[in-house]
């Protein structure tokens, strides 16, 4: 183990873009835009609040992805791995919520929202995995 | 248990403790378990079948926050006692076991829940449960951000640094203080769900 060494410092002093932050928060806002669409149910939600949410939501975390893609000397095996086996992982988490409003009889404008939300939850978790297991690896690749 | 990974394997060494064990960050036996699972919550939400979905609810909500409460309440302050070597041991063979254990239990407890309250008409505006469903809702969706958006990233990113050959003790420290940060909160709304769902069961 090391304790002061020069790997320590370079592992926990190097500074990386908000990767983490911004997709915790696009994370939050599909869970919100979850929480209002399913205290409708089996209503039909009004989608004016969920779709912000979502567009919001997008946003934030393709800025994640732009960030990540822009990063040099980053752990990118350690990520792609990370990040392949999380995305099946979640991948079915979000097929099986899907599902269960399929099988509700979600339909039309309020099914293409929450399928919206999903997508994106199947991929912020898998991206604040990879980034967090990455970003304190040593780096064998300088590119994606 | 601030310190609890601050850490680990060179102390081990240096007191000529056994050497650790290898870990598998995921541990591939469990797969199939949590497949089964996985494939008879989505046959019981299909079949609509009360039982099952009272089931999968149950014993996966029960589990959820037994387990919970204990490993913040009861394990936690323990293994910030042991000596690092056995602290190191203990992380080495539990962490893994909770990456699939406690996403298998949620899907599962929350999955069934939902398909539950629908068939039993708790979700209906009219229903006096409508509004503690609500707020289980948002309970749920706090504890989902801190388990997926902080928790989970750490304990994964935990046991790749616990892997290397000289595991680094201050990344593993700073990554398991978001363990103690979050404990509070996640305490706070575990304690939330039993009385939300009690309230629910008995209305």
């Amino acid at each position: 183990m090391t304790a002061g060494g020069t790997a320590t410092v370079s592992a926990l002093s190097r500074r990386f873009p908000p990767v983490g932050q911004l997709t915790v928060v696009s994370l939050a806002l599909v869970v919100i835009g979850g929480i209002l669409m399913a205290s409708y149910a089996p209503r039909r939600p009004p989608l004016g609040a969920p779709v912000a949410i979502t567009v919001v939501s997008a946003v934030l975390l393709a800025a994640s992805g732009y960030l990540v893609s822009r990063l040099r000397q980053f752990a990118w095996d350690r990520f792609f791995l990370v990040f392949r086996w999380a995305l099946l992982a979640y991948v079915i988490s979000a097929g099986m919520i899907g599902f269960a409003f399929v099988h509700d009889h979600t339909r039309g404008a309020p099914l293409a929202v929450v399928l919206a939300m999903l997508v994106i939850f199947a991929l912020d978790v898998p991206l604040i995995i990879a980034f967090t297991a990455a970003r304190y690896a040593s780096p064998a690749q300088t590119g994606p | 248990m601030a310190d609890v990974g601050n850490v680990q394997v060179g102390a081990a060494v240096a007191t000529g403790a056994p050497p650790r064990p290898r870990i598998q960050v995921v541990p591939l036996r469990g797969l199939p378990v949590v497949a089964a699972i996985v494939v008879f919550v989505i046959v019981s939400i299909a079949g609509n079948w009360l039982w099952a979905l009272t089931f999968c609810h149950v014993a996966g909500g029960a589990l959820w926050t037994a387990i919970d409460l204990f490993v913040g309440l009861i394990v936690g302050p323990i293994l910030g006692r042991l000596s690092i070597p056995a602290r190191a041991e203990f992380t080495a063979r539990f962490m893994p076991k909770m990456v699939l254990l406690m996403p298998t239990l949620v899907l599962m407890t929350l999955a069934a829940g939902f398909q539950l309250a629908l068939k039993m008409g708790n979700l209906a505006p009219a229903s006096p449960n409508h509004a503690w469903l609500v707020a289980s809702y948002c309970v749920v969706g706090v504890m989902a951000v801190i388990a997926l958006g902080v928790l989970e990233p750490a304990n994964i990113a935990v046991l790749f640094e616990m892997r290397k050959p000289e595991p680094d003790g201050a990344v593993i420290a700073t990554l398991m203080r978001r363990f103690v940060l979050t404990a509070g909160v996640t305490g706070v709304m575990q304690v939330a769900t039993l009385i939300i769902m009690t309230r629910v069961a008995t209305q």
